[in-house]
């Protein structure tokens, strides 16, 4: 499928850019004019991924997370993001709802915020090499605006 | 700053700003349980009107205060949560545990 826009964000495990991974994915779906509640789904599986992915790909140590994100006709956008950390050794025991390695003031809700806000979530990883996330979700066209930038071709 | 704390009659109020992710969750745990050492509150209200973002480190800053609350037989209620936070909130179940 043909796409319309893309964009990749490289940058540090810190917590910091949790909210500049956010705020970056925000502007670049902007254009498709998300509702506040669409925009509130997105950030929030976003800040979960690249949350995971400091915490426990990199341990609260020293990696580059990188963001990916790509915008198809239709108002559909796939983002990936991706580390090269320790990996996931079972990822069906990770996604369990409440299932956390991370101590007491983690709810264990990542994976399940994700695949709830979303429209679908895929888990791909390999122990020592890292993990990929990719976020699925289609913003329903509502205005004219999205027109009006060039993302609708139909 | 992103929490602002009030203590009266028994009750610790905590207003929450901003975004609440697990980068800004830290400071606010730390305000918030430096205080219920402090005062030794019986019940701590959360005050979410001023929160604007909120994913589930939120949930665990909820869900930690109130199993620091329960070792004194305290609670914890929940205030003014914003329309864009309720799906979380109620994603996560933590109502069942609150006020």
């Amino acid at each position: 499928m043909e796409v319309l826009n893309e964009m990749t964000l490289s940058f540090s495990s810190k917590s910091m850019n949790e909210n500049f991974a956010r705020a970056a994915v925000s502007a670049f779906i902007l254009p498709l004019d998300p509702t506040i509640n669409e925009l509130a789904d997105i950030k929030t599986a976003v800040s979960e991924a690249v949350t995971n992915a400091i915490i426990h790909g990199y341990e609260y140590g020293d990696g580059i997370v990188t963001l990916n994100a790509k915008i198809f006709p239709g108002g559909k956008i796939v983002i990936k993001i991706r580390d090269k950390g320790r990996g996931i050794e079972n990822i069906k025991q990770a996604m369990e709802p409440l299932f956390s390695t991370a101590g007491e003031e983690r709810a264990g809700l990542g994976f399940a915020v994700m695949q709830s806000f979303m429209d679908s979530m895929k888990v791909s990883s390999k122990p020592g090499h890292g993990t990929t996330v990719t976020l699925e979700k289609y913003i329903i066209r509502r205005s004219r605006s999205a027109q009006a930038v060039g993302y609708e071709n139909e | 700053m992103n929490v602002k704390t009030v203590f009266d009659c028994g009750e610790l109020t905590a207003l929450l700003f901003g975004d609440i992710d697990h980068h800004s969750a830290r400071e606010m745990r730390q305000t918030i349980d430096a205080d219920i050492e402090r005062y030794h509150p019986g019940r701590l209200a959360l005050d979410f009107r001023k929160v604007r973002f909120m994913d589930s480190s939120g949930i665990g800053l909820i869900m930690g205060r109130y199993r620091l609350m329960k070792l004194t037989g305290g609670s914890v209620s929940l205030k003014n949560v914003p329309p864009t936070l309720q799906r979380l909130i109620d994603l996560s179940g933590v109502r069942s545990l609150t006020d």
